[in-house]
Formats: C-alpha cells, structure tokens, sequence
C-alpha cells in the first residue's frame, strides 16, 4: 500500500490541500524532486519527492476533531528555514553585545588528576583589558553545577579529576585579552595516579553509582542447559556531538541580582536552577532564553549549565553583560560526550539460533562525574533487548568512574550501545552457526502472547518489526543481493561486501516518569495573530513548526497565523530538557491542550453571542463557520470576543499517562509506546587498507502519523548518518596522559558529504500509527533512525567473515575505522594461513 | 592613494598602505589593519556580518565559508574559501561576497537559497550559510545555459511545474561526484547531507538570470576597483606589526633578505592556524599571493614548471593531465575546495609538513624545487634607501635547483637559508614506460589528513623493473623516499617474489609511530599493502582493488 492510499483510507471528505505559508512554505511542500544523477544509481524512491507529492493530492477529512491536512501531517519547510539560508536566523553569539560587555575564558587543568594546591590569579586581573577573574573561592553560592547527585563543580576545588576541567575564570574587555590574561595564572598542583580506562576503573571498582541489574527468568540455568554457548566481548567508542554551534551564553545583569541568559541550551529550567544555585539567589531571579541552537544533539541538556553560569557569575562580579563561549577545541575538551562501552557477553541457544539464555556484562566510561551516566546506563540496559524476546536474561551494568571528561545525553542516550551489544550477540551466534544473521535475528523477534515481554517486565503490544522487516526485505532485495554478495566475495580477493539487516525497537519516554510532562502557553491577539510559547527547545529538529502546526490546526488558522516564540523559562517554568526524542509528544500535545482551552472559549462565546448551532461550529483555515449559511473571519470572532471579555490567553500542560516503573526490581512500564525500525545496509571493504564504503541503504522506519514528513525525514536520514559516523570514522583518541587528541575537524571526523550512501532509499513504515493517542497519533523519531545504523557494523561484519574460515568469528570493534578493518581482516587471515 | 615605501622597507615599488576591496557591492578601504585579523572576525565584529559563522576556526568545518571574486580578463571568477583562517589583507583587490548579500534586491533569494529551502536543506541552520556560499561558487562555477527563467517561487509552488523544471535542470546539473566535491569543505551534522546535495541540483532549475547578473555586477565593480588604483603593491604596518605584499620577484627577495624572520604568507591554510589555534603573534608577514612570478605553470622541454603561489586548484590540471587519475584523485582529495583554492604546493612544500599531501607524488616523480634569495644580504638594506627609479638595474637574484627530496632535512627543517623563498617546483619530463601511482589512505575519504600516502613510479619495461621510485607520507618524521624498498624492485622481475622482498625491505626504510591517527603497525601494514595495490594494478589487467568505484549489488 502506498502512503498516499493509506492517507486516502483515513479521510472521508474532500478538503482542498492549500500552500499556507506564502511562496517559501508553498515551495516547501513541493518535492525535492527526483534526479537521475547517473546512469547506475536507481532514483531514490524514499524521498522526500515521493512523500510531499502525496500530500499535493487532495486530502480527506470526515470531523472537525480530525486534522486538516493542509496543516498537520504536511510537509512544512522548517519555521526559521528562511532565516537559516540568509544568515537572518541570530544564535546567541549573534545577538548584538552590550556596551561593555565582556568576554570570559576559562583556565583548565594540565593534569588528569591531582591535588589543587593554589589558585593564585593577582597577575591575571593585572593584565591589560582583564575586569575580573575568580576561582572556586569567589563563588557566592554552591559550587556545583550537577543535573543529578551534586559532583560536578562550576570550578575545581581542593583537587582536579580531568585533563581540562575548568580551575578558573578571567574575563575582559576582548577574547584575546582574556586569552593573554589566562597564561599568566600561578596554579600548583599535585599530580596523582589517574584512571584513564574501562578496564583500570572495573579492577579498582571505581564508580559513580552502584552498579546495577535487571533480571528475567533464570540466565545461568538457561545457559547452562543451551545445546550451544559463546562468550565475546565488543568495546564501542564513544562519540563527540559536534553541534556546528559550541557551548554558548550570554548573561545581561539585571536590579537586585537578578539575570537574564541568552543560552544555548536544551534544558533552559536546569541551567536556571543551576545559575540560581551558583549566584545564591532564588530561581525566580534568573531568566533563560533559548530562541534556537546550532546543533545540540544531547550535548547541551546537562552541559550547558557550566558556561552559563559561569557567564553569570561574571556578569554579577562585573556588573557588565558577560559572553562565555567555548572555541571548537576546548568545547571537545571539556564537555562530555557518548559514553564508550565494554560489553561482555555469554550467550546459550539452540541450532535454530533462538537464544535461551544470555548474560550481558555493560560498562561504561561516565568520567569523573555521574552528570546523567545513571539514566544514560539505565537505558542501554533497556535496550538489550532491542526487537528480541529474551526470557532468560541478566544484564549487569557498571558505572565506571574515570580521570576523563564527564560523559553526558547523546542522541539515543545508552539505547545504541545496548543494541549493538545485542546485535553482536545475534552475529556472533550466526557466524557460529554458519547461517545467515537475518535468519538468527528472525527467530528472536518478538512475537505475541508469551514472545512478548521485555527483560523488564513490559508487556510489548504495538511490535511491527516482522511486517517492517518483510516490507523491507522485498524492497531491499535482500536475499538476491546477499547470493550476489557470497559469490562476489569468492571471486574478489582485495575487495569484499558484505549486507545485513538491523531493527530497532526503541522506548519512547524519560525513563524517570516525573519528566514527562511540559506546558504551553499561547497568546491570541486582537489582530487575529498568534504567540506560541512551550518548554521545547529548537535545535534543528524542526519542533516549532510541528508545534505551530499542532496549534494552527487547533486554532483553525493557517500557520503563517502563529509565531513560535523563543523559549523562556519565564513563561513556561519547571520544563524537562528537550531530549528522549520527546519534544513534540510532550509539547505539541500541551500546545494542542492550551489551543483547544483557547478554541472552546471562543466557541462558547459564538454559542452565546452569535448563535452559532453547536453541531455546525468549524474552525479551519482562518474562518469559522457558524451554521450552514454563516461563518465569519478567525480574527473577527477574536476580536468580538475581546469585546466580551473573554480571556484570550491560556496555558496547556499535559503529562505521559501509563507510565511506572520500579528501579529497585528493574519492573514496570517505562515507555508509552516503542518507535520501530529496520535498515539493509551493503558496505565494500578495501581488504589491503581497511578502508570502508556504503555502497547502498534501504530502510523503512515508523514515525506514526507524521506530523510533518519533511522534517521527520530530515530527522531519520541526519540521524542515520550521525549512527554511521559513531560506528566507523568518528574515533575518540585520549593519549597516556589523559589529554584528549581528537579535539577539532582536523582529527576527528564526522561524515562528509561522500560518505552518503550511493543509494539511499528511505521510506515511512506504510502502516504507521500510533497505538497510543499520542499528538496526532505521530511517533517520536528523534532518536531512534541513528541506531538504523547498526546495519553498517554488521554489514562490515559480514563482509570480513568471508575472509577467514567458515565460522571464524571476525574480532571488530566500534568505530570501524579503516585500522580496525584492515587488523581484523589480518586477524582472520592468519588464522586462515595456520589452519 | 600610493606612496612610498616606509624608509627602512626596501620596496622595489610604490606601495599603497591601505587594503581595498568590495563587500556588500561597495569599496572599502581599510587602513590600521592588523595582518592576522581574519576576516571571519573582520565580518563577525567589524562588519556585524553574523551570518558567517565560526565552527572550527581551522579552515575545516565550512560554517565560515565566503566567496571572493576576482577579475580573470573579462570574467570574474569565484572562490569558496575559509574566512577563519584567511587574513584580511589578503583581500585586497577582491569582491567578498557573504551569504548576507546573496537575495536580489526585489526580495527573490538567491538560487543556492531557495533550493535550500525547497529541498528542506536546513535544520539547526548554523552550517547554512557556508552551504549557501559554496553552492553560490559551485552554481557560479558551472553555471546553467540561459533557459527561459522562471521566477523561483513560482516554478517551485506547483507541483507538475516543478517536475517540468527538475527535469531541465537534469541536464544542466553538474555531477554527483562535482557536486559531493564543491560540497566537501562543508560540514553538517544535521541533515546527513541528502537534502543538501539535492538543493545542488535543484538550483540549477531557477535559471541563469540570477547568475548572470551577479556576474555583471561583479565585473563591473572590480573594473571600477582596479581602476582606483588598487594594483601594485602593499605595505601595512599596525602597531608592531607588518605586513608586505610585493608584486615582483625582486621585491619579494629584498623584502626576505631584510626581514630574515619574516614567515611567508602564500594560501594561509596552514599560517592561519598558527594564529587561530597556537595563537602565535607574527610580526612581519610577507605575502607571495600578489607576485605575477610566482603565479605561472609552464611546460619547456618537457619539464613542467609550477610557480610557487599556484594554489592546488589551478595547479590539478596540468598535474593530472601528466600524471594520470591517482594524482588527480589525490589532489581532489586535498583539503576541500575552500582549501584547495588557497592552498598552494609551494606553501605544502616550504612548510616541510611530514603529512602534507603533495610531496610523497612529488618525490617520487623526481621533481626538484627552485629557491631564490637577494645576493648580498648587506645590500638589501641600502636598496631601501634607494629610489625606486634606481631599482632597475637590481642585482640577479641567487637562484638554486635542489631535488625535493633533499630539502626536507628532518622534522619541521628544511633546506633553506635565511632570506631563501620557494619560486617553483619543477617536474622533469616523464620517462617512456612510467608508470606511476600513488595512494592515500585516511579515517574519511574526503578532507581527512593522511595516514599513510605511498607513491611509486615505476619504469616497467616488459616484466622488469628498470627504475623505481618510491616515496611515502606519514611514515617519517619528513616525506621521504623508501630507498631500500626501491633497491628491492630495481632492475628486478617485477613478480610476487620481489612484491614480498620490497615489502619487507619498506621495514628498514620506516619506523613510523603511533598517533590519534594510526598506530605504527597499522602504518606499516599499510604501506606494505599499498605496494602490494601498486603491484596489482601494474601486473593484472583492471584488477578489482578501488572501493571508490565499487557500485551497488543490483
């Protein structure tokens, strides 16, 4: 079924599909069209081109409570696009400078680890150009800027526990001032033995928080009485976020020590607490700003506290408007990243590849803090299953504590490296069963009734994986590609494919209930136009416009009717971050909660006033229809009903209904619904270098109803690329003295432009629709299309167990640099050789 | 207006001492100028220009891409270049064109703008603005055959129109693989690209009315710059430092003679970051960009000769044409485009970079270098005192022709004496039967600095070797040859027996190390395995070893 009868089916009446965002916004629901850009690439049939020209056809709808397609599920150019590509769109290092303003930097520490014996900073407020500089001791309030157990000092104390943390501040008239002043610092300290490694800490069981457990059934009998057994282990780097935007903020002053911060941040409440905190005032004294980042990706949730307040505290020592802003190297220095893994694993099962028993060990670099490593590690855990039933399980997870950088929220947050451990696992059986992967994977999905519980006792109702993965198989041509691949690798000695296919199931929610929650307020004026405020962040993810499409459909108003405006943590307070690719779930349905509050207002007051019959009453496109002969203009009804005094302001809060869940017995319901996936990756390999390429990617993924299939394709083909970038050139390289190398562009690469996949043919799962009445029955899809990812590392699997001996289990470690390859590929040919 | 050089500065000519360009379609005349002011941060806080942004301030992430025109006879041509770490006297005698000045004046965005936006090619939107800039230079570069121009927002708003208008712009979009290079030099963390390659195509749907206009205005207020005399040379001095940019050979020599210490500015590719990330203070500058001399490729008697200031770009052609697709893929692979279009072999070379990407190809096709200085260091200084009436009968320049190979001495040591500068690089005529190939292996494949760069040139004269020469980068503390490896080879059966003694033999040629980039084993192994390709492709007819032209299974 294509997407377009799918739409057909859900609709009854014709409604006329309108451009409703003038010529940019009538431009964007256009396709990107479809270009044969050479003779032996396949027109990309997943593209946006095939999915906006389905929205171009007329649309159906039978009730007023049903969407109008020209606003929701539409294809909607992002809000700031425009803004974005004539360089309009102001980030907070645009925003012009107050007079006076002046510039911090900080002062990081040359030791992995060692005792702080003084701070002396009197030849540094000498220095031409400085206005202030401070250390610890100058801190009016705590010393902390910790989203959870309070370890994480603004400014190092008594002793430094990473290469880089930050010991002091200076700031001054200029950059390069403050840049000068800096090296003229006296700090004595005393060097110690630092933990630098998994390993080192695991031996010294030095950790953040306790390790942890998640049981079902009985793993070590299961796996003693498995007719077969491997153990392995697979170590997985981490992953820098490399938003194009550093670490920014921008604090402004304000009377009776009050501030207002122009921040790049995902959690603006958190850095409000946490500036309130550090400057020892009450909250309500501080003010965030957030009108968009540059990239953020998990990277500014805990991370952003540290320099916005810093610029605070700046900004009351001065009494100026102070600017923190990290350059591209120390931003790789000193904030944290994806947590890297060791994973062990001890895997019991049959001849069929079912898995009977499995023993998962997972530890984790957290650094020298715990920040979210808690959460972070908890999620992998719940991702260790992925799309499989596992009856008899045990996953044990260590929080290791190490001399490095506090690792923080990456897109995904420990979910892909709970998955890949899980993938390994399905490879490693397979290659010892000398059968393909996907037939290992087939057999633990899961299924209905008994098939379907997770290792943490949630029952799994909505699973779609085998009918994605059937779709997927047939438009991928898997089985024909996967003979073509066995037979090509037999007749190429330096150059071998390989193909696989991953699925991803993945929890949608904070896994701590609390934080699913978010409020809205919207504002009508009397000219007709609307203010639309949330506690969502926009970082790129194209949130605002999915919101403003939510409340313009609410509303009955085009979209060009409502402005999303900056967050602020002053018209919406206690947020959660914008993470847990829950942004538009939790503030698209409290913006809808506060539309409708707004709509029933104004019908009542139609009722009362104007007659209106209550079965005939419609808002859509900007009018509203009375009874069968009348309808009157959006802004006209407004404005009659300001008359009347009838409020045209209102707030919206909506929490997560279903949720529970018991940590101590690692029991209950953490997520309201899983986002599904499945992607068919084919890679070459360079046999002689190690060097790696995507030939071709085929994946379908479930986003529900899109609420905007621009912006969710955008997200899963970004998210894609980020995953493949994690698992193969992005290599995090600490040296011995715990000083992180890879700490620009120049060292440390993420994908370019050429590392796309030749083809690359992405689809909507057909069928896709929410079980739970979510926004709009849309899915979450922030998250989970990275891990489609997956398919690339086990592609580069398949492809190096041609090389060795049928069985021979290639040794390959994430990234799956060009190094790792080409050591693999020798591994298994001298093997070979000694066999 | 010009005037003399300061009396201590030994001009040859009559120097202006302030910088002139065209920004936002007007001049601008900047005196007081610090030489290592970006223009990145001349744009950012001089200009309040915030649409460029900073991701790197290395000249590798693309956010600060701008576009300078320059005049080439009667058409103006475009570069994509790096603001962060280009200097901005370096500028002088340019348009600098900045996504802020891209929509026409009657409100319509720029092609490379509204492709953007049709194709959903934005998200966070902070590399925008540099993805903007380099599809402006690419679209300018390539431009579209004039077509019966639609207005954008027109041709774009219904749906069978655009199919209509994609279809035309089919035949006049350049290539994927022209369009992933223009592309390159621009980073994205968002989008995975996809959108952004397709807006490449789709601009070429909007016409070439927009383009050609662009392009008459720009000729105009160049022709308009030159003629207020913003030719000839250049002598800036703000605070302590100085900055020179000479237009003849002779002044370049007196100038380097007279400021031994003085560091040579060609590109600033690799000079821009010792300002932008170790933060150096250079005092004296003297930049080559500005030398007619230094600018020209030529062939004599079979050699061909590349002037010193040639940047990679105008450089590729000649090369790949002589040398064939390995070289032409390696330099492709250079950089990217922003770097490439200010990055020169003769800055690669003096530089002496162990990992630099042009000197392995070079040694091993036997190439020399071509350096100069003033004659007498003494005389330099009273040259200054002359007038420049009397710099006619200036001395002959020392001139010296070195083997490449021997200029690099050891880890950041090169030969070249105080005052010396590189003229030229010099490849001697190709011998009958070469054949020559040479590899780059790095974590991406685009604008990744080298692991390992093996180059061999082989003479193969009916399964023998007659002559080898075999050079590799990022093995060494310098580019160097593989002298055992090549006595391996030499006057051999090329077969896989004296395949396995080079092999071997590359051991006492190399102990390479250990770095974020590649372990000593792994480099090893490699260069080894690249020998091994080298073999391959010389022994076997259309071997199957390059992943890069690898297609889909069907």
């Amino acid at each position: 079924m294509t997407r377009t009868a799918s739409f057909a089916s859900r609709f009854a009446a014709p409604v006329q599909a309108t451009a409703s965002r003038g010529a940019s916004s009538g431009a964007a629901a256009v396709a990107r069209p479809v270009l044969d850009v050479g003779a032996s690439v396949p027109p990309p049939k997943g593209t946006l081109a095939q999915i906006a020209a389905d929205f171009m056809l007329p649309q159906h709808t039978s009730a007023n409570r049903l969407p109008a397609p020209e606003v929701v599920h539409r294809a909607m150019a992002h809000d700031s696009a425009w803004k974005h590509v004539t360089g309009q769109a102001r980030y907070v290092d645009d925003l012009p400078e107050p007079p006076g303003m002046v510039h911090v930097l900080v002062g990081s520490s040359p030791h992995a680890h060692a005792r702080l014996l003084s701070v002396e900073l009197d030849a540094v407020r000498a220095a031409p150009g400085v206005l202030c500089a401070f250390s610890a001791a100058e801190i009016p309030g705590r010393n902390d800027v910790s989203p959870s157990v309070g370890d994480d000092p603004l400014l190092a104390e008594n002793e430094v526990h990473f290469l880089g943390q930050p010991v002091f501040a200076v700031a001054a008239a200029t950059p390069a001032a403050a840049a000068d002043a800096l090296a003229l610092a006296k700090v004595r300290y005393e060097p110690r033995k630092a933990v630098l490694s998994i390993e080192e800490a695991l031996k010294q069981k030095s950790y953040v928080a306790d390790p942890h457990a998640m049981r079902r059934g009985n793993a070590k009998q299961a796996l003693d009485n498995a007719p077969q057994r491997l153990q392995g282990n697979l170590y997985i780097g981490g992953q820098d976020h490399f938003y194009l935007e550093g670490q920014v903020s921008l604090a402004v002053p304000g009377e009776d020590g009050e501030v207002t911060l122009y921040c790049s941040t995902q959690h603006p409440s958190e850095v409000q607490h946490l500036v309130a905190g550090v400057l020892g005032v009450a909250d309500s004294a501080v003010t965030v700003e957030v009108r968009r980042m540059g990239g953020a990706f998990g990277g500014k949730e805990s991370q952003a506290s540290q320099w916005a307040a810093l610029a605070a505290l700046a900004a009351r020592l001065t009494g100026r408007a102070a600017k923190m802003r990290l350059d591209r190297d120390s931003d790789m220095v000193m904030t944290g990243k994806r947590h890297d893994f060791l994973v062990r694993y001890d895997v019991g099962f049959d001849e069929t590849g079912r898995v009977q028993g499995l023993f998962v060990e997972l530890a984790s670099r957290c650094g020298f803090s715990a920040d979210l490593s808690v959460p972070v590690n908890d999620r992998a855990m719940f991702h260790v299953d992925n799309a499989y039933c596992l009856d008899h399980i045990e996953i044990v997870s260590y929080r290791c504590r190490t001399n490095t950088v506090s690792n923080t929220a990456f897109r995904g947050f420990g979910g892909p490296q709970g998955m890949m451990a899980i993938e390994r696992v399905m490879d490693a059986i397979a290659q010892h069963l000398k059968v393909d992967p996907l037939t290992v994977r087939k057999r633990n999905f899961y299924g209905r009734g008994r098939t379907n519980i997770t290792p943490y006792h949630m029952r799994v109702t909505d699973n779609v994986i085998p009918q994605i993965v059937r779709s997927l198989l047939a438009s991928s041509n898997y089985a024909r590609r996967r003979r073509a691949i066995r037979n090509f690798n037999r007749n190429n000695q330096w150059i071998h494919r390989g193909i696989a296919l991953t699925p991803v199931k993945f929890g949608i929610s904070f896994t701590m209930p609390h934080l699913n929650q978010a409020g809205a307020l919207i504002h009508i004026y009397t000219d007709g136009s609307v203010h639309l405020n949330h506690g969502g962040t926009e970082m790129g993810q194209g949130l605002f416009i999915k919101v403003a499409q939510v409340t313009a459909n609410a509303l009955g108003v085009s979209v060009d009717q409502v402005r999303p405006i900056a967050t602020n943590t002053a018209k919406v307070p206690n947020t959660s971050a914008t993470a847990a690719s829950s942004g538009a779930d939790l503030n698209g349905m409290a913006a809808c909660i506060a539309a409708d509050t707004l709509r029933k207002r104004l019908e009542r007051f139609a009722l009362e006033h104007l007659d209106a019959r209550a079965d005939q009453l419609r808002f859509a496109g900007g009018r509203v229809r009375l009874d069968a002969r009348r309808e009157i203009s959006f802004v006209d009804l407004v404005r009659g009903a300001y008359q009347a005094r009838v409020p045209l302001s209102a707030t919206g809060f909506y929490k997560t209904p279903k949720l529970h869940y018991d940590r101590q017995r690692s029991s209950g319901r953490p997520f309201y619904y899983f986002a599904y996936g499945a992607a068919v990756s084919e890679v070459a390999l360079d046999l002689l270098t190690g060097e790696c390429r995507v030939l071709r990617v085929d994946l379908q993924h479930d986003v529900g109803q899109s609420l905007n299939p621009a912006v969710d394709l955008g997200q899963i083909e970004g998210g894609f690329m980020q995953g493949l970038g994690w698992l193969t050139s992005e290599e995090l390289y600490w040296n011995e003295q715990g000083a992180l190398m890879t700490h620009a562009p120049s060292t440390y690469k993420i994908p370019a432009c050429s590392d796309r996949p030749e083809v690359f043919q992405m689809h909507f799962w057909e069928r896709g629709r929410n079980s739970e009445a979510t926004i709009h029955r849309s899915k979450a899809v922030g998250e989970p299309p990275l891990m489609l990812a997956i398919s690339v590392f086990s592609a580069i699997v398949d492809a190096l167990s041609d090389v060795g001996q049928a069985g021979a289990q290639p040794i390959l470690d994430a990234p799956a640099t060009p190094e790792r390859i080409l050591m693999a590929a020798e591994a298994l040919r001298s093997e070979l050789h000694a066999a | 207006m010009a005037r003399e050089m300061p009396p201590e500065a030994p001009f040859a000519e009559a120097a202006r001492d302030s910088v002139r360009f065209i920004l936002g379609g007007e001049l601008r005349v900047l005196r007081d100028v610090p030489p290592t002011r970006t223009v990145l941060e001349y744009l950012r806080n001089d200009e309040r220009r915030t649409g460029t942004k900073e991701g790197c301030a290395e000249g590798d992430c693309g956010a600060c891409t701008v576009v300078l025109g320059t005049l080439e006879g009667t058409r103006v041509r475009y570069r994509a270049v790096n603001s962060c770490i280009q200097f901005l006297p370096t500028l002088d005698g340019q348009e600098l064109i900045t996504v802020e000045d891209l929509q026409c004046p009657d409100g319509r965005l720029h092609p490379a703008q509204q492709a953007l936006v049709d194709m959903h090619g934005s998200q966070c939107g902070f590399c925008t603005p540099g993805f903007v800039m380099s599809l402006f230079a690419l679209l300018h570069n390539h431009p579209p055959e004039a077509l019966a121009d639609v207005p954008p927002a027109a041709s774009a708003r219904h749906g069978t129109g655009t199919q209509t208008r994609s279809a035309a712009s089919v035949a006049q979009a350049p290539s994927r693989a022209t369009i992933q290079s223009a592309l390159a030099g621009n980073l994205c963390r968002c989008t995975g690209y996809g959108p952004i390659v397709d807006a490449a195509q789709r601009m070429y749907a909007f016409g070439s009315a927009i383009p050609q206009g662009w392009e008459q205005r720009s000729a105009n207020k160049l022709r308009a710059l030159h003629q207020a005399k913003a030719k000839g040379a250049l002598a800036l001095r703000c605070g302590s430092q100085r900055y020179f940019a000479p237009v003849s050979m002779d002044s370049l020599a007196r100038l380097c003679a007279f400021y031994p210490q003085a560091h040579l500015l060609s590109g600033g590719t690799d000079v821009g970051l010792w300002v932008t990330k170790q933060r150096r203070r250079l005092e004296t500058l003297i930049y080559t960009g500005a030398v007619p001399a230094l600018q020209h490729i030529r062939e004599e008697n079979g050699v061909l000769e590349i002037g010193a200031a040639v940047s990679y770009t105008d450089a590729l052609r000649s090369l790949s044409e002589r040398y064939g697709k390995d070289l032409e893929l390696l330099l492709e692979r250079l950089g990217s485009v922003q770097i490439r279009n200010l990055g020169t072999i003769g800055g690669n070379i003096a530089n002496g970079s162990p990992i630099g990407d042009s000197p392995p190809p070079l040694i091993a096709l036997g190439a020399s270098v071509v350096l100069c200085r003033f004659p007498e260091p003494g005389t330099a200084r009273q040259g200054g005192k002359r007038s420049a009436a009397s710099q006619a009968d200036a001395p002959t320049l020392l001139r010296r022709e070195i083997l490449l190979e021997n200029y690099f001495l050891d880890y950041g040591k090169q030969d070249r004496h105080p005052g010396e500068f590189v003229v030229a690089v010099r490849l001697p005529a190709p011998p009958k039967d070469l054949r020559f190939h040479c590899y780059k292996v790095a974590k991406r494949w685009d604008q990744d600095i080298t692991a390992v760069l093996g180059a061999f040139a082989l003479i193969l004269k009916h399964g023998r070797i007659v002559e080898a020469r075999v050079a590799y980068g990022g093995m060494a503390a310098t580019p160097k040859r593989a002298h055992a490896c090549e006595a391996a080879l030499r006057e051999r059966s090329w077969n896989p027996g004296t395949l396995a003694e080079a092999q071997q033999a590359l051991q006492n040629d190399f102990q390479p190390i250990t770095d974020m980039r590649a372990s000593a084993a792994y480099r090893m192994r490699v260069a080894q395995n690249l020998l091994q390709r080298c073999f391959l492709e010389t022994t076997q007819t259309a071997p199957r070893t390059r992943i890069y032209e690898e297609l889909p299974t069907p």
